[in-house]
């Protein structure tokens, strides 16, 4: 590896983290807007950067979607005054927003996000093609509730300390059913006779080529989805912040850039979580299943155009993301809160039976069509990194 | 309506309720002793009755007797004294407590007379209320909402009469309102014996006006602005000042002189606004002198000293304090104070002057009164100086034995209490050579040259007791806060003590000031603060008997004996 | 005797929720469609309804006459004492001389007014009157302060009934020109 390739490396990790940053980012101004119009109002439709608003039709209509109250909003967060409270425990409490941030940041190094093709072979374009892709995700992504329960306990106080406790017990309970959860998509991406025992999230994307997870799996894609609600603190299941009990849970006694690096955090992990849901259960960058019958193009029209193809594959999987966001605000503004007891009723006694159940149904249903269909080849197709 | 003390009560009927009054009260007076209110404008309990107002107008009645014989006549039904009812009603003011008197202050007939009093007095009476400064505690307002008929049937243009209307220097008179009650012009004539006001033109054209050539310009002129039941007379001081309702009033005492008028206070939220007499029937009656209701003014002067000072520097009490404890110690000392002094205040500098012994002087105050309510000794407090055992001797004008003192540099050290050692024939340069320790409210030319200063405060900002000509003890209450660093001069003097005599300050109460001055003063043994009375507390001042006081007669005080001749006004 | 209500168990699919999920999601996509309530305001204003309560204001009779004569009453009244009135003479050269009283200064604390409308209603000269200013804006203490200028200038004219001052002035006039007295 020449100082080419690492030189390439870092553009491509500075290019990724600049665009998952910049989704995170309109991620919120989608959620004032999309909050606004579910309740009857217009959001915010004032922000403007001069040159670009003044531009005739586009830059009014620019202005009123409230496309420039993100660059205001991250300008007010970084330029406010920040205020350490005494009574805190000062190295815990500037370090604790950092470690929410960055186990979402480190992430998207296994995640796969298009496909490019050397000779009709196809590779995925991502960062780093793990092998033991998905135990990675969930090693580090559940990292992020240490950010949560440590700026919870530095910041010295009675409510963020009920908001840390509250979010370790939530994260943890959770964390088993979302885990349990994916296990039938990568026992059906790996297949019996496959025998590679890969975990790339690339193997999964390809599995889905005839059928997405989602469609014949939607009780996992269920309870990981729940899950993920709860993961990433979303409401209904919002009890590390509960504003109307814990004045802000955790991260009470944040303010200004501190705070703004919470709250990037947050959507940060949503955007990871949803392009993970992406990969899992809905086909990662492909077009449409094949259902079998269709021809192999549906899955993948853009196959032969070259770079532009994968281009457009990272596009459309960026739209599959953000439908799953849209739908994560949707859902924000539509449910109240659990309570506390409902909310671990709900991830011990009902999803993770049902994660459990459906790994025995789906171990017996995958074994069934191997042995009776007497199937070749699994569906996965055979990896570059395989030997 | 008392025979040497002693008052034979009757008993009385007032609205089928028996009580028992003094034989040959007023009516009105005895209705109030009970509870019973008989609304009235004219007549005022120390001026004479005229009876023309017409609104305490009741039923009343007699027992019947029988003509010839007269023997009871009963009344079978009930057993008792057949009442006979007047025909008409009778006004109570002109009426006195008799024998099996019956009124009724309710009845219909009472009330319907009310009304109608109402009516003629609201037919002409301008709707001024609200830049009326009487509003609030107007006896026509009053009696309008408890008595009057609610809602008016003069449909024609009332009167129009002149308004402000200048009658002295210190009242302003609004025709329009006046409802010819006539309670000023009874003052004048039978109280400030000075009859000026006087009614001219005749029926709604009647209007009260000074006789040609005068005006009301007698000191107790601002009487009759307290006695108007309306807004028709006003004090040219407080008019437009504020509605009264604003005004707390605080019992308070002049210090005009050792009358000790007793007075209200009135202020708000740390201002004082003005300053009425309050009944004492001992002391003042209702009345007090127009020099002493301006008295409170001194309190926002110009020249009131607000921090304690070493040689011209602002300090704090506790280095004032050391100070004035090294420069008496320095000594010889000699005190030098006067009655303007409270009694607690006296108490605190005589434990001062045991600790640190020197001669004791009072500055005298004199200056020929008025034989009423302002007297030879123009301080309220001589007497106390007295009764605490301070002074032995009457104050003295000039302090021709100190001044002596001071040029032979026997004394070193003055202490001087609220006294302007300049006027007593001290010059300020031999005052200058001395260590002088002042304590004061107000700047003067002895305190520009004190070495250390200590400012107390005024007769309005702290609570006390005088003792007035008659040796009676009466209380005074703070109204106001005093400027903001000071306390009352006992704490100061306390500081002082304390500094002698190498304590802590304990900053007694008064109440243990005077436990303590009971245990040490025979005739105020008995004496506790709490229960001094709010029309004050007559004490044996026989003891004294022999000492040439300067009070010559005055309204409720004759001297215990002939003026010494030798005394000076 | 009570009456006791049977409570309906839920049914299999009202315990998963996930009706209930839909049905909320539908209603919130229908009224993300709806037409917005939402006011521009700096641009578009809220229509004033009759009888708002807005900021407090003293008023001109329709001549030009202050009306306030300092009667102290509203600063009474007033339940959070937002109001200070300093009182008074007329100078004898001013034209609404018979009127005798007016307020030398009068101040109104809007950090405290609670925009109840007792000063109004208590005024016996009507000349207190509650409009329809509701932006009140300041970055100091002392500007939330409005004294009598400010509220001179807020409150403008407003129609007089009575003009009863203007009456009695005329009634004195008649009287000194040998009318009745």
């Amino acid at each position: 590896m020449d100082w080419i390739d690492i030189l390439l490396k870092v553009v491509y990790c500075v290019l990724v983290v600049v665009v998952t940053m910049t989704i995170a980012g309109y991620s919120v101004m989608a959620e004032r807007k999309i909050a606004s119009w579910i309740q009857g109002r217009i959001g915010p439709n004032r922000a403007r950067i001069p040159g670009i608003a003044d531009i005739p039709v586009l830059g009014t209509a620019l202005v009123k979607l409230g496309i420039f109250q993100l660059p205001a909003d991250g300008l007010k967060f970084l330029f406010k005054e920040e205020p350490v409270p005494a009574h805190v425990k000062k190295v815990y409490y500037t370090i604790a927003p950092c470690l929410a941030l960055v186990p979402a940041l480190v992430v998207l190094v296994v995640l796969p996000f298009g496909v490019y093709y050397i000779d009709g072979q196809a590779h995925p374009l991502v960062l780093a093609d793990l092998d033991i892709g998905i135990l990675f995700i969930l090693a580090i992504s559940s990292l992020g509730v240490y950010g949560v329960v440590l700026g919870a306990w530095a910041g010295n106080n009675k409510y963020s300390f009920f908001g840390g406790v509250r979010s370790s017990a939530q994260m943890i309970s959770y964390e088993l059913a979302l885990g349990m959860s994916i296990l039938p998509v990568f026992m059906w991406a790996n297949g019996p006779t496959g025998g590679l025992g890969d975990l790339t999230l690339f193997n999964v994307v390809t599995s889905q080529t005839a059928l997405w997870n989602v469609i014949w799996m939607p009780i996992p894609a269920f309870v990981y989805l729940t899950a993920l609600f709860a993961e990433t603190n979303r409401l209904p299941f919002d009890m590390p912040e509960t504003e109307t009990e814990l004045v802000g849970g955790f991260h009470t006694e944040y303010g200004g850039f501190k705070f703004g690096l919470y709250f990037t955090g947050e959507y940060a992990h949503m955007v990871i979580g949803s392009a993970v849901f992406t990969i899992l259960f809905f086909g990662g960058w492909q077009f449409l299943p094949t259902f079998g019958f269709l021809p192999e193009w549906v899955a993948n029209p853009w196959a032969s155009w070259g770079w532009i193809g994968s281009v457009v594959s990272v596009i459309f999987f960026i739209v599959k993301l953000y439908a799953l966001m849209v739908f994560f605000i949707w859902i924000r503004w539509t449910l109240p809160r659990f309570r506390y007891d409902q909310v671990m009723t709900i991830g011990w006694k009902y999803l993770l039976p049902m994660a459990l159940a459906c790994i025995v149904f789906y171990a017996i249903v995958i074994g069934a069509w191997d042995t009776f269909m007497n199937v070749q080849d699994t569906p996965a197709i055979i990896n570059q990194s395989a030997p | 309506m008392s025979d040497n003390g002693q008052t034979k009560m009757v008993p009385i009927n007032i609205d089928g309720k028996d009580f028992e009054v003094p034989e040959g009260m007023n009516l009105v007076d005895a209705c109030e002793s009970v509870g019973v209110e008989v609304p009235h404008y004219c007549y005022h309990t120390h001026l004479s009755v005229s009876g023309n107002c017409r609104m305490c107008l009741v039923e009343m009645g007699t027992p019947m007797r029988d003509r010839a014989t007269g023997e009871p006549i009963m009344d079978d039904e009930t057993g008792k004294q057949k009442i006979g009812w007047m025909p008409k009603p009778a006004i109570a003011c002109a009426s006195k407590a008799a024998p099996g008197v019956h009124i009724k202050t309710q009845s219909e007939l009472t009330k319907s007379c009310r009304e109608g009093v109402m009516e003629f007095l609201l037919a002409n009476h301008p709707l001024d209320c609200p830049i009326c400064d009487q509003a609030g505690e107007c006896r026509l307002q009053e009696f309008a909402t408890d008595y009057g008929r609610g809602f008016s049937r003069y449909v024609e243009e009332k009167n129009v009469k002149p308004k402000r209307t200048v009658l002295g220097p210190r009242v302003t008179l609004d025709n329009e309102r006046c409802i010819l009650c006539s309670r000023c012009v009874r003052f004048c004539a039978e109280i400030d014996k000075n009859p000026v006001l006087g009614f001219t033109e005749r029926g709604s054209h009647s209007t009260l006006t000074c006789y040609p050539g005068t005006q009301l310009d007698s000191n107790y002129s601002l009487n009759t602005v307290d006695i108007c039941p309306v807004g028709a007379l006003t004090s040219t001081d407080f008019r437009f000042k504020m509605r009264v309702w604003f005004l707390k009033p605080t019992k308070s005492i002049c210090t005009e002189s050792s009358a000790g008028v007793n007075t209200e206070v009135w202020s708000r939220e740390g201002k004082l606004y003005r300053v009425t007499p309050r009944r004492n029937d001992e002391v003042n009656d209702s009345w007090m002198t127009d020099s002493g209701r301006m008295l409170y003014k001194m309190v926002e002067s110009e020249a009131r000293m607000q921090r304690f000072r070493i040689d011209g520097q602002v300090c704090t009490l506790g280095n004032a304090v050391l100070r004035a404890r090294e420069l008496i110690q320095l000594g010889p000392v000699a005190y030098v104070a006067s009655g303007h002094l409270s009694v607690e205040e006296q108490a605190m500098l005589r434990k001062l002057v045991e600790k640190e012994p020197g001669s004791v002087t009072f500055v005298g105050h004199t200056k020929e009164g008025d034989g009423r309510l302002i007297t030879n000794d123009r301080t309220p407090n001589v007497r106390g100086g007295l009764v605490t055992g301070l002074i032995k001797e009457l104050p003295v004008a000039e302090l021709d034995k100190l001044r002596r003192q001071l040029e032979s540099g026997e004394i070193k050290t003055v202490v001087c209490y609220g006294e302007d050692l300049t006027k007593a024939g001290i010059p300020s340069e031999l005052l200058k050579k001395a260590n002088l320790v002042y304590l004061g409210t107000h700047r003067n030319a002895t305190s520009d040259v004190a070495r250390v200063l200590l400012p107390t405060l005024t007769v309005f900002e702290k609570t006390g007791t005088f003792i007035n000509q008659q040796f009676r003890l009466q209380k005074f209450y703070q109204a106001v806060p005093g400027p903001a660093g000071l306390m009352p001069d006992v704490y100061i003097l306390d500081a002082l003590l304390a500094e002698c005599a190498g304590g802590a300050p304990c900053r007694p109460t008064l109440e243990q000031i005077w436990q303590d001055l009971a245990a040490k003063v025979d005739i105020l043994a008995e004496v506790k603060f709490n229960k001094i009375p709010e029309t004050g507390l007559l004490l044996d001042g026989s003891a004294y008997a022999g000492l040439p006081f300067c009070e010559g007669s005055g309204w409720h005080f004759e001297p215990q004996r002939e003026l010494a001749a030798t005394s000076k006004f | 005797m009570s009456k006791v209500v049977e409570r309906k168990p839920l049914t299999f699919l009202e315990k998963t929720y996930l009706p209930q999920i839909v049905g909320g999601l539908k209603i919130t996509l229908q009224n993300a469609f709806r037409p917005k309530v939402t006011l521009q305001y700096p641009e578009e204003r809220p229509p004033i309804p009759e009888g708002y309560r807005g900021v407090p204001t003293l008023v001109r009779d329709p001549n030009g006459r202050e009306k306030c004569v300092s009667c102290q009453l509203c600063e009474f009244v007033c339940p959070p004492k937002a109001i200070r009135i300093t009182p008074g003479e007329i100078p004898e050269e001013s034209e609404s001389v018979h009127v005798e009283k007016g307020p030398e200064d009068f101040e109104i604390n809007m950090l405290r007014c609670i925009y109840c409308g007792m000063c109004q209603e208590v005024c016996p000269e009507e000349a207190i009157f509650l409009q329809d200013i509701y932006s009140v804006v300041g970055t100091t203490r002392e500007e939330f302060v409005y004294h009598k200028q400010k509220l001179y200038e807020l409150g403008g004219t407003l129609p007089d009934e009575h003009y009863k001052w203007d009456k009695k002035k005329a009634a004195t006039e008649r009287a000194a020109a040998g009318g009745h007295h």
